[in-house]
């Protein structure tokens, strides 16, 4: 039996501004985890990733698992926790675009 | 202190052009991020975790205070407010935005600095002792050689596309204190008969496979020395690896086809590039070493030294760990910290890069160096100034008395900032340092150095290090290997992995655990850590480690 899909979201760095990006539900880049779309399908999340490597705004494309929590879909490993979050030793990156809202 | 020429000047200057016409076309869309990626990279340019990050090198860790006041403007302008010195006598600022980066570029530029071979299959920034030109037991300064290097190197259109990157360190003292052996080529520049030379070090590299370099050549004239680099590189540049990077660093070409028929092919080489120099290296090396003129000393009494070393027992204790000997009378070498417990590993704000520009501006002649221990150093100053230096850096949060001892860690930026990089480091460089400074043992403990890697390239130098700790991914989880042992002097040993690794949150406990042991096993304080397990061994240190099954059960 083929193993269970593992939930994936598309994630890239911002071209301009080289932070952390992830597509949305509607095709767009945003840059909250919570709000990218989760593929639970192969097919689909490879054909929306070669469309969005065609994205010039967007750097380096790749899926990344997913588990999906209850606000959205959160990270399985700890290097995309980091890359969601900022570093660990200032208060720099998303947590504090974060914290600003 | 080396000043561009015309030459020099216009190369760098067209180079920012051409990068900033290039960032406008990526960003246009003219250029791919294929197109663009080689050419990003030439210029020092990654793309990170979090951001872009733009590595500026700081040839041979040399920098005028003016030179430090422009890293702290761009650091305020450009990126987060501070800067980061590296294992490699670099500055990588981790938070730039593209569009900014051709007016950092600029703004280097205006300073007679640049990113250009920071990144890339070439050779990159030239490494040196960062008490060049100051130590007391220097018998050349290395200085001249390795702008003589970077020069030759910079643009070579032999070696823009190596099989791999190519690092070229060099050390003119008696201590090596430059990580010689651990280069692709290190130099020991050396006297023979009234003459000044190099002994030639080939193939050490730590990373994946760790070696310690071997003597190409004992002993090359400095007239010899340029076309034997460049016989050198050409040679691996033919031999080495490509079908396989983890194979292409020269280390490896030494090691599979052996020193000796390396010595005969660069020998063969040598005697075919020798002619097409025709002295011009030797007129290039003359006129650059006119730049590296020593200060002007001065003659002066050390009394103010004298009495605020009798009566402040804090400006003792810096003074005993921070200061290193100096060549002229009257004056030390004062290396400033920046190591603070519970602080990053070499990152300084703005604000204190400037304070220690001003302090190099009013009493160090005007000079700074950054070492590959991520520390910044004042490699001229009379003895009595000190008392004034240490007062102001104390203002500043920079009079940190650790130099050397268990608090002065090497870290790698580790998973907190790195692509490649598999585990954190510098959480667990302010852990460790953190925990010790609550003991109040370090004093106690004595010479130690502590190296971080968070991943196997070994940026953090962690083999070398008497303690070395390796951040690992095991299985989605942050995992940390131990070795002891290693050495990164003339004497280099690559340490000894002490066996299964450690979560996170057992890193510093272990670490801990392994100090214990040594207070408790060393005959005496005057044995550092080092000598104490090269008389024991690893067994009683593995014996602290990992409590023996019957003791973990009783635990349990």
């Amino acid at each position: 039996m083929p193993r269970p899909f593992t939930p994936k979201a598309i994630t890239a760095n911002a071209l301009l501004e080289g932070d952390v990006i992830y597509m949305s539900h509607e095709g767009q880049w945003v840059r909250d985890l919570r709000q990218a779309r989760a593929f639970t399908e192969a097919e689909a999340a490879e054909a929306a990733l070669a469309e969005a490597a065609k994205d010039g705004m967007a750097v380096g494309a790749y899926l990344t698992d997913v588990k999906l929590g209850e606000h959205g879909p959160e990270p399985t490993h700890f290097r995309e926790d980091f890359r969601r979050t900022g570093p660990s030793n200032y208060f720099h990156g998303k947590q504090e675009a974060t914290a600003n809202v | 202190m080396y000043k561009y020429n015309d030459f020099d000047e216009a190369f760098v200057r067209e180079r920012v052009a051409q990068f900033s016409a290039q960032v406008a076309r990526r960003i246009d869309g003219s250029l791919t991020e294929d197109e663009f990626r080689p050419l990003r990279l030439m210029n020092g340019l990654y793309l990170q975790l979090h951001a872009y990050m733009l590595r500026v090198a700081i040839p041979y860790g040399t920098l005028s205070s003016r030179q430090m006041d422009q890293l702290a403007h761009i650091a305020e302008t450009y990126d987060r407010g501070y800067g980061h010195f590296t294992t490699r006598q670099n500055i990588p600022y981790n938070w730039p935005k593209l569009p900014d980066v051709p007016a950092i570029l600029s703004d280097l530029a205006d300073v007679e600095m640049h990113a250009i071979q920071t990144s890339g299959n070439t050779i990159r920034n030239v490494t040196a002792d960062h008490f060049a030109g100051a130590a007391a037991d220097e018998v050349a300064d290395p200085r001249p050689v390795a702008e003589l290097i970077r020069q030759w190197s910079t643009d070579h259109p032999e070696f823009q596309f190596l099989p791999r990157k190519f690092k070229i360190a060099v050390s003119g003292a008696k201590a090596d204190r430059a990580v010689i052996k651990a280069h692709d080529i290190g130099l020991y520049l050396r006297e023979q008969d009234g003459e000044l030379g190099a002994q030639i070090i080939v193939g050490g590299g730590l990373g994946r496979t760790p070696m310690v370099g071997k003597v190409l050549k004992e002993w090359v004239a400095f007239e010899d020395l340029l076309p034997y680099l460049e016989a050198t590189v050409s040679v691996w540049n033919l031999l080495g690896r490509r079908d396989n990077k983890y194979k292409a660093r020269i280390k490896i070409t030494v090691h599979e086809h052996g020193i000796e028929e390396i010595q005969e092919r660069v020998e063969a080489r040598f005697a075919q590039v020798k002619q097409a120099f025709g002295g011009i290296d030797t007129e290039m090396l003359r006129e650059i070493e006119t730049h590296f003129a020593a200060p002007a000393f001065r003659n002066a009494p050390t009394d103010a030294f004298d009495s605020a070393y009798e009566t402040d027992p804090v400006f003792r204790a810096w003074a005993d760990t921070n200061l290193s000997a100096h060549k002229a009378p009257g004056y030390a070498i004062a290396t400033i910290s920046i190591k603070e417990p519970g602080q990053t590993p070499g990152d300084a704000s703005a604000d204190q890069m400037r304070v220690m520009a001003e302090l190099a501006r009013q009493f160090g002649h005007d000079e700074l160096r950054i070492s590959h221990e991520q520390n910044v150093i004042l490699p001229h100053v009379h003895k009595s100034d000190l008392p004034a230096i240490h007062a102001a850096l104390k203002e500043a949060g920079l009079a940190t008395a650790n130099i050397g001892l268990v608090s002065d860690i090497i870290a790698c930026p580790g998973m907190d900032y790195c692509a490649l990089a598999t585990a954190r480091s510098i959480p667990v460089a302010q852990g460790i340092a953190t925990r010790f400074e609550e003991l109040k043992l370090e004093h106690e403990i004595g010479p130690l150095k502590i190296k971080i890697s968070g991943c196997i390239n070994a940026c953090g130098h962690h083999h070398v290090g008497h303690i070395g700790i390796l951040g690992l991914d095991r299985a989605g989880v942050e995992n940390y290997q131990i070795t002891l042992g290693g050495d990164a002097t003339e004497d280099m040993v690559i340490g000894d992995r002490t066996g299964p690794g450690f979560a996170y949150d057992e890193i510093v406990p272990a670490i801990e655990r392994i100090l214990f042991a040594y207070l408790d096993l060393r005959d005496g304080p005057e044995e550092t850590f080092l000598d104490a397990y090269r008389r024991l061994g690893m067994a009683p240190f593995k014996d602290a480690l990992y409590p023996p099954k019957e003791e973990k059960a009783n635990a349990a």
